[in-house]
């Protein structure tokens, strides 16, 4: 069983949540290639030998500079087309979801997305979807070669092997199609903080902290953590908080790696918006508040005490 | 400029959403409603033609006959015209089966710009459209919150993980629009009374000239096996601050790796 | 248990609201008025068939439909959906239906959970339950338990076949009454911001006018309260109103007969004004719908029906019912009870009909209308279409007289003449007629007779006791709160949008707390104390499910932006 991972970089870096995957596809077992696709890339492969690829192929053009899928689509089919490859992963991004989309048009291949995990039962390749909101995991297959997979962000960490990875460079052939689109501008940088949807972290308020002025120690400690900002609807509607930043039923889904809730009681039309955080941390200081149910760590107390008390020992572990 | 928009009839998020244990597939049985960002699609399609004075917004689905009211939706919005692909042996289909029929389907339009709505709500994992594309061998642009034209091109302005990118696409371009693109418009009542009379032709998969090996779940290349009860979130631990709640709290962090 | 009385009353303190603000002459210039034929306000069952009887005139008679206009019959619905806002039990007597449907559909094709098949009635204390057994008129049989949502969107998909144009998210606002006749209703404004201002997808409402308007708003018709306001048409009692919460459980063990309990929880003493009872009905193998009703004129601050509902299901009888099952579905509604003595002097105006529940035509004791809202939406009909033939005006004084005689000489009329003073010899119950006599037979008249009162349900006193001690803490599993419930009902009104209920937010503090209690979604909160012995009272009007409560017990509750509230499917 071939399989080939894509790993997405950015400024120099291979993506931890590609690492992760490679990881991942080595720890099955059989050999695993790792593809890096870009301009003036080529020092990334020793890294992608040392997190799992036994052969890294590397394209090195121009005209993948740019982080446009199409022209990746061209590399990844060829490549799969050339050597035979039986499954391709991805960790999802915003390309690499572009990417594997595309790349099941191209090859007529099954691409199962939303994995949380991968196994081989019997011999047969079996993903673990988690669908619903996080309600139900799905034993998903594919019924032919090759077999595309998305993995969620971070589901797993990259590992260190430590090896060498063989190198092998790759000529691509591009599709007139996939050179019709151009980047003008490329990555830059909003003056704000992440917006709440893209946050990775996210610290929220909601009526126990007594008083609009409370939101001033959810921002400090979410600047501290590198996140947004979220509120429940009942701050909202209070007008301590924007709209933008409510997080619920009727406001937005968020399933950032870390949601901290502070002085939020958890009434299920805020659960649904949040629900999907991969750790959540709660402060509160009733015993009783229904978030306490479902968060990872639970801190009955005064908010306003340990919220501020956290932002500085965050800072100076940072620091 | 003719503009496709590719839009999907979606369970209703009011209604809890659930897995039909017997077809192991989403139960899609209740009410259902317009695709919430697909609605962002048909408003920005709609701008672009009024904000040119010609042209022609058309509706494209895949679905069950109910889904027509999913297109009355956006016809009552002020599209002008809807398609409706409609065969009970598209039944089944996954993102290999769907993408072509729909790519078959948009071929018959020959527009300018066809738009989808970067996700669903049911699950659909904002990839259909870039399958789509391929499909079309056109250039493609994602997450699109922001769109302006020239001659031949269009430029989408969007948000990635790492800042805002600007791309331009050469026309004919298939572009997902994110739902921070817009604020969709309400219906009028005119709207509404007026969108039955708008033409809705509803095509089989034949009519398209799709062989049935390409269809439903023959036209698939994925399947599902078993459906199971996630893994428990893990062990909540509570406990009451007695002065040290926040290092408790951060040494938690630490020991998920969520801070350095 | 303590006990303190205050003399403090609902209607002491009534809302910013008059009933005139809701009347108004059309303003949009005539080109951009919607013009259509019949005009029906509200897709519930009376509206429904009045729409769907019409059409089936219509169909009979081409040149009429064609005087009509473009749209002959257009059948406005504030609901998302024709059924998101119907609530019932529901047991339907399927007379009016099969009379609507005759020569085309029969029972069968219309979406029910079949015919009741056997009946039992409980007399409930906490721990102990009695059967009381089946009086001789008991009238159950041959009939049918439907979802009223689901016959809703039924209905509504006939009406369509029948050429009515359903128009879904659309409230109405205002009747439009102009030179002494209604002429149709001004639909409300959608994109509109907390504070009212305009947003950026703001789309103002429109003008419909119509040569007959028919209102079928059911309870707590917002255009029915004033139009009968406006014409005068009052009845010779005030009118009364229940609340009803209900619950649609999914259930291992299929429920082979309907119930109906009287008793506990509810308490005896009629001077705590608590009178009512539950419903318990099989939907089909696996679902079962279950509801408690309370009449409103109840006086302890403390009495919410959601959370009588809740410590009903802690009953012997009720839990084995629901052993293993899971809850599906949730909703409120309140429900016309001022029977025959409390219905308008006239059900007519000139260009105007009032058909169904909003017009009063409910059997409290058997707590059935659905029949009723069927057969007088056939005669209203049936009036419009003569009233609108060549040579009729349908707005002359007296034009659609002709609805009243029909209504009053049918036996919908006798029936509710029948049952008039029910209010009076009847105990505890609404459900069951003769049954009560057994009941009685059973306790040996140590039921007191319900108290034959014609006080509005916000003019009685209120009183405080610790009622809310016995209340479950909600489990989650059998017992819930308030919010996940709103949560099930589906409802995802739009937060910012301008606040629909009108009250007066400074009041006693008991007041308040009447209305937190009362409110099955948690729609108000206390605030603060104002220092002068007043509390001010919060809102979270997107929490609403327009049940309807408020109205009865000294606010006003209006329509929301259109599309808004609750989705029911299988209330």
């Amino acid at each position: 069983m071939t399989t080939l991972v894509f790993l997405e970089h950015h400024e120099g870096e291979l993506q931890k949540g590609s690492l992760g995957v490679l990881g991942k596809a080595a720890g099955l077992g059989h050999p695993v290639s790792g593809i890096i696709l870009g301009s003036g890339v080529e020092g990334l492969a020793a890294d992608a030998g040392r997190y799992g690829a036994a052969t890294v192929y590397v394209a090195d053009d121009p005209r993948l500079e740019a982080p446009l899928p199409q022209p990746r689509v061209d590399a990844l089919a060829q490549l799969v087309e050339e050597k035979g490859i039986e499954t391709v992963l991805f960790a999802q991004s915003i390309l690499s979801a572009d990417i594997a989309a595309a790349l099941a048009a191209r090859l007529d291949a099954g691409l199962n997305w939303q994995l949380v995990d991968l196994e081989e039962q019997d011999g047969v390749l079996v993903g673990k979807q988690s669908a619903l909101g996080d309600s139900v995991l799905v034993d998903v297959g594919w019924t032919s070669t090759p077999r595309l997979g998305l993995f969620r962000a971070g589901v797993f960490d990259p590992v260190e092997t430590g090896a060498a990875g063989t190198l092998e460079r790759l000529d691509v052939r591009f599709e007139e199609h996939s050179l019709l689109a151009e980047m003008l501008e490329q990555a830059h940088e909003e003056t704000s903080g992440p917006s709440i949807e893209d946050a990775s972290v996210i610290v929220a308020g909601g009526r126990g902290l007594g008083a609009p002025e409370g939101f001033g120690m959810v921002e400090e400690l979410a600047k501290a953590l590198g996140g947004a900002v979220g509120a429940t609807r009942a701050v909202v509607d209070a007008g301590w908080y924007p709209y933008a930043s409510q997080v619920g039923q009727t406001g937005k889904n968020v399933s950032p790696a870390l949601y901290v809730a502070c002085g939020i009681s958890g009434a299920i039309q805020h659960k649904v918006g949040m629900q999907g955080s991969k750790v959540i941390v709660a402060i509160n200081k009733d015993p009783n508040a229904p978030i306490f149910e479902f968060a990872d760590l639970g801190v009955v107390g005064d908010v306003s005490q340990i919220v501020p008390k956290l932002t500085e020992l965050v800072r100076a572990r940072s620091s | 400029m003719k503009i496709a928009v590719c839009v999907k009839q979606v369970p209703d998020a009011a209604v809890t959403k659930r897995i039909d244990p017997a077809t192991k597939r989403l139960d899609r049985s209740g009410e259902a409603a317009l695709n919430p960002v697909d609605a962002n699609a048909v408003e920005e399609a709609l701008r672009i033609r009024d904000a040119s004075g010609e042209g022609e917004v058309v509706v494209v689905s895949l679905g069950p006959e109910k889904a027509l009211d999913a297109l009355r939706k956006a016809l009552a919005m002020g599209a002008d015209r809807a398609v409706l692909v409609s065969d009970d042996a598209a039944a089944g289909s996954d993102l290999v089966a769907t993408s072509y029929a729909l790519a078959r389907a948009l071929e018959r339009e020959s527009a300018d710009l066809v738009l989808f709505g970067q996700q669903a709500s049911d699950g659909d994992g904002a990839l259909l459209w870039a399958a789509v594309a391929e499909r079309l061998r056109r250039p493609m642009i994602s997450q699109a919150a922001e769109l302006t034209f020239e001659n031949g091109s269009v430029t989408g302005k969007r948000q990635t993980e790492f800042g805002y990118d600007v791309i331009r696409a050469s026309l004919p371009a298939v572009v997902a629009v994110a739902d921070s693109i817009n604020e969709p418009r309400y219906p009028s009542l005119k709207g509404i009374m007026g969108a039955k009379k708008k033409p809705q032709d509803v095509v089989t998969l034949s009519e398209l000239g799709i062989e049935p090996d390409r269809a439903g779940s023959a036209g698939s290349r994925t399947e599902v096996l078993a459906l199971s009860a996630p893994p428990p979130r893990g062990d909540t631990r509570k406990i009451e601050d007695d002065g040290s709640g926040a290092e408790k709290i951060l040494e938690f962090l630490a020991e998920k790796r969520l801070v350095q | 248990m303590s006990r303190a009385a205050s003399r403090v009353r609902p209607s002491d303190y009534p809302p910013p609201f008059s009933p005139a603000e809701v009347i108004a002459a059309p303003t949009d210039p005539s080109g951009e008025r919607i013009e259509v034929g019949l005009l029906v306000v509200g897709a519930g069952p009376a509206g429904l068939a009045c729409a769907i009887r019409f059409g089936q005139l219509l169909e009979e008679s081409p040149e009429t439909a064609e005087r009509l206009g473009d749209v002959p019959v257009a059948v406005v619905e504030k609901g998302a959906k024709p059924g998101s806002h119907l609530l019932s039990g529901a047991v339907v007597n399927p007379r009016g239906l099969r009379r609507l449907f005759k020569g085309r559909l029969t029972m069968n094709d219309l979406p029910t959970f079949g015919e009741v098949h056997g009946e039992a009635v409980y007399m409930l204390t906490k721990s102990t339950s009695i059967r009381v057994p089946p009086p001789p008129t008991m009238r159950n049989h041959g009939n049918y338990v439907a979802s009223l949502a689901q016959l809703g969107r039924f209905l509504a998909e006939q009406a369509e076949e029948s050429g009515a144009a359903i128009l879904p998210e659309t409230d109405a606002q205002k009747l439009l009454v102009a030179d002494g006749r209604v002429q149709g209703i001004r639909t409300g404004d959608k994109g509109r911001g907390r504070d009212g201002q305009k947003l950026p997808n703001f789309e103002s409402g429109s003008d419909i006018v119509a040569r007959i308007t028919v209102l079928a708003e059911g309870t707590q018709g917002h255009l029915t309260g004033a139009a009968i306001s406006h014409f005068g048409l009052e009845g010779a009692h005030p009118q009364l109103w229940a609340l009803g919460v209900k619950e649609v459980w999914k259930v291992p063990k299929p429920l082979g007969h309907i119930v109906h309990t009287l008793g506990w929880p509810l308490r005896k003493p009629a001077r705590y004004g608590e009178f009512g009872g539950s419903f318990i009905y099989p939907m089909g193998a696996d679902l079962v719908s279950l509801g408690f009703v309370a009449g409103l004129e109840y006086r302890d601050v403390e009495f919410s029906v959601h959370d009588v509902l809740q410590q009903f299901k802690t009953h012997r009888i009720v839990r084995k019912i629901l052993r293993d099952g899971e809850r599906v579905a949730w909703g409120a509604k309140t429900i016309t009870e001022g029977g025959y003595h409390a219905l308008p002097k006239r059900f007519n105006a000139p260009g105007m009909l009032l058909v169904g529940e909003g017009a009063g035509l409910v059997n409290v004791p058997a707590l059935k209308g659905i029949h009723y809202g069927v057969e007088s939406g056939i005669l209203a009909a049936e009036t419009a279409f003569r009233a609108l033939q060549r040579g009729e005006s349908p707005s002359r004084p007296g034009a659609l007289d002709g609805y009243d005689e029909a209504l009053r000489s049918s036996w919908v009329t006798k029936e509710l003449h029948a049952v008039r003073n029910m209010r009076q010899v009847f105990d505890k119950g609404f459900f069951v007629g003769g049954a009560l006599a057994s009941a009685m037979t059973v306790t040996k008249g140590k039921l007191p007779p319900r108290e034959f009162s014609s006080e509005p349900n916000a003019r009685h006193a209120l009183m405080k006791t610790d009622r809310a001690k016995s209340y479950p803490a909600p489990d989650g599993k059998l017992t819930f709160d308030k919010l996940s419930s709103v949560f099930l009902s589906g409802n995802r009104t739009r937060d910012d949008q301008p606040n629909h209920i009108r009250l007066e937010r400074h009041v006693p503090r008991e007041l308040a707390e009447l209305w937190v209690n009362m409110c099955p979604a948690r729609v108000y909160e206390l605030g603060d104390a104002d220092g002068d012995g007043t509390v001010t009272v919060e809102l979270s009007p997107s929490n609403c499910v327009q049940c309807g409560a408020i109205t009865a017990k000294g606010g006003r509750l209006t329509p929301p932006e259109g599309g808004s509230g609750p989705e029911y499917t299988l209330a």
